[in-house]
């Protein structure tokens, strides 16, 4: 699928992957299951988690950096991956806390028995026993795995199709990606959504048929997991905006008209990209969720959106490996701070509480970022390259 | 010398207002004409029905050997059959180099899994390289369009639109903001550029259109008010009226 010598003509791609790859052999060095116990596997699962979002954060960039396409609203498909995994995990998991205990009942009970058992256990938080259609093949972790893709893929086409192909562009798309995430957000909060309302998904840490497996190694197959996601998502984003369909694609983000009168059919390669992204934020859902262990209606709304760009913004528009920056840095930031990790700073008549002023410290570095430095943290690496270029 | 773009009875009005009016043209191929007129004659709406960018409310716009209507194609399909277009302002991809510009620009498959999966060829660097020495830009290939001057911004979107080697190549006022060497280069260009395709220049500027030595069109008001040899349609009163009356 690539070209010969893609890599050799995208360094910073080797770089990043070299990269990659030494954090994750470090970290699993020093994790509690495969190494010196360092790291806590709570800091693990943190980990595991930011690899996901640096993956949902350069699917933004792609869609925003390069197409210009500012979509506020790519956590709807990163959270309907979590969903689509989050039905399996718990379907399987509930099958077979109730096969053992009704399996010590003296007459065997019957499949159909087993199945509403089952229905009990899930949907009795929102007052009910009765799978949803949409629960048809929660028993089977193939056909939720394709879910995990054919869904958001799906929402994205034909969202994405409507939108484009009416011309909608700049920030009244913005507008409708958000009215999106926040109608499925608030769609899911229903408890007759059949995805259990407000109270969500939950016990996703718990992986069916390894129940004897430590949450310790757990962690670091999913951080193992993370870590491939990213690389090879990576690899394919680098891939796509290189070469001549990078060249259309940013073209697009610059002048939309003019790549039209050169004959390229601009909803299409728009269409691509943001499906293309939909799919890649689900996959990054879906190794997310297990690792937080529960996913609810909350986590798609529409301020999740707005976050994702101010990573990239932050990070840097353009550049894959800004995205990776951004989401590392503030998301990693954010749970210092907003867990109480930061200390209080105190000025005699007033004691800034860092878990109150932390999305001022967030909305203030955006706006200073906006302002002085474009090109965000990753513009960086551009001095740096430059000085070593005129040495 | 065959049709190659026929306009009849076209016409369009924007809230009320009649921008192109019962107009009806013709050009065939080769030839090089020049379109004048005042402001507001609506030359622009004349290349936006012709491109696809404005719907005509009635009329007829038929193109190539087979006659066929270009009412309801989008845009980039009747780029793709054969159309091009160069802005008044030079309108090239400033964060990209001349090279991806021009590759941008090279006819070849539109789709995108065709692009996605393009591979450089030979012949088609041999083909930017060949249309950047045309133009003039051979040393600045690996430059960012954003770095150049005006008039090589200019040069660089006709050498795009030679590397999209469309049959019909609509330019409007080439000459605007160009030093005299750099327009008389591009008078140059355009009448080599007309030998083997159509070329529609739209201008005000009568000294370039004596230069381009081609039959002219005037518009007004939307319709055709003379057409002919620069002297002829100069010689007519209409013309004089509409010119010199305002």
């Amino acid at each position: 699928m690539m070209k010969p010598g893609f890599l050799s003509q995208n360094q910073s791609v080797l770089w990043f992957l070299a990269t990659l790859g030494m954090f994750t052999l470090g970290v699993t060095a020093l994790a509690e299951a495969t190494g010196t116990g360092a790291l806590s596997t709570s800091f693990v699962k943190t980990l595991g988690k930011t690899l996901c979002l640096c993956l949902i954060a350069i699917a933004m960039d792609v869609v925003w950096g390069y197409c210009g396409i500012l979509s506020l609203g790519h956590f709807a498909f990163f959270g309907i991956g979590g969903y689509a995994i989050g039905m399996w995990l718990m379907y399987a998991r509930t099958e077979s806390i109730v096969s053992e205990s009704l399996s010590a009942a003296v007459i065997p009970p019957t499949d159909q028995e087993i199945v509403e058992a089952i229905g009990t256990q899930i949907f009795g938080v929102v007052g009910s026993s009765d799978f949803p259609v949409i629960w048809a093949f929660a028993d089977s972790l193939g056909l939720q795995l394709l879910m995990v893709i054919l869904v958001p893929g799906l929402m994205a086409l034909v969202f994405g199709w409507l939108a484009f192909r009416s011309r909608v562009t700049g920030v009244y798309l913005s507008i409708l990606t958000q009215a999106m995430t926040l109608a499925l957000s608030l769609y899911l909060f229903q408890n007759d959504s059949g995805l259990r309302g407000n109270n969500g998904l939950s016990g996703l840490q718990n992986i069916p048929g390894f129940d004897a497996t430590p949450q310790s190694m757990i962690s670091i197959a999913f951080f193992w997991a993370s870590a491939l996601a990213l690389g090879l998502g990576y690899l394919l984003f680098a891939f796509v905006t290189s070469g001549k369909m990078g060249s259309v694609v940013r073209g697009i983000r610059d002048d939309e008209a003019r790549v039209r009168f050169l004959g390229y059919h601009v909803e299409s390669y728009k269409l691509f990209i943001f499906t293309l992204t939909a799919i890649i934020a689900g996959i990054a859902g879906a190794l997310y969720y297990p690792q937080a262990g529960i996913i609810n209606p909350a986590e798609i709304a529409p301020i999740a959106s707005i976050y994702l760009a101010v990573w990239v913004a932050i990070g840097g528009r353009g550049r894959l490996y800004g995205a990776v920056i951004g989401a590392a840095f503030v998301s990693l930031l954010s749970s210092w701070f907003t867990g109480g990790g930061a200390p209080d700073i105190s000025l005699g008549v007033y004691t800034i509480h860092w878990t109150d002023w932390w999305l001022v410290l967030l909305g203030l570095s955006f706006v200073a970022v906006t302002l002085f430095a474009p090109k965000g943290i990753g513009g960086l690496f551009d001095l740096l390259i430059r000085k070593e270029g005129s040495r | 010398m065959n049709t190659l773009l026929e306009l009849s009875g076209v016409s369009v009005s924007f809230d009320g207002f009649k921008a192109i009016n019962n107009l009806s043209f013709q050009i065939g191929e080769p030839e090089l004409r020049a379109i004048i007129g005042p402001n507001g004659a609506g030359k622009t709406t004349f290349m936006d029905i012709i491109t696809g960018k404005t719907k005509p409310d009635e009329g007829h716009v038929l193109w190539g050997d087979k006659a066929t209507s270009l009412l309801g194609r989008s845009e980039s399909q009747i780029a793709r059959d054969g159309i091009g277009r160069k802005f008044q302002k030079p309108t090239v991809f400033e964060a990209q180099t001349i090279r991806e510009n021009l590759a941008m620009a090279l006819k070849g498959d539109r789709g995108p899994l065709d692009v996605l999966f393009h591979r450089k060829t030979p012949a088609g660097t041999s083909r930017i390289e060949t249309v950047a020495d045309e133009v003039g830009l051979t040393k600045d290939l690996a430059r960012p369009a954003g770095e150049l001057s005006h008039g090589k911004k200019q040069w660089l979107e006709i050498g795009m639109l030679l590397a999209q080697d469309p049959r019909l190549l609509l330019v409007d006022e080439p000459a605007a903001g160009m030093t005299p060497a750099e327009r008389a280069h591009t008078t140059d260009l355009l009448r080599r550029m007309a030998l083997n395709r159509a070329v529609i220049v739209v201008e005000h500027d009568m000294e370039f259109v004596r230069r381009l030595d081609c039959k002219v069109t005037v518009l007004h008001e939307g319709a055709v008010l003379a057409e002919g040899s620069l002297d002829h349609v100069t010689a007519n009163q209409d013309v004089i009226d509409v010119y010199l009356g305002r």
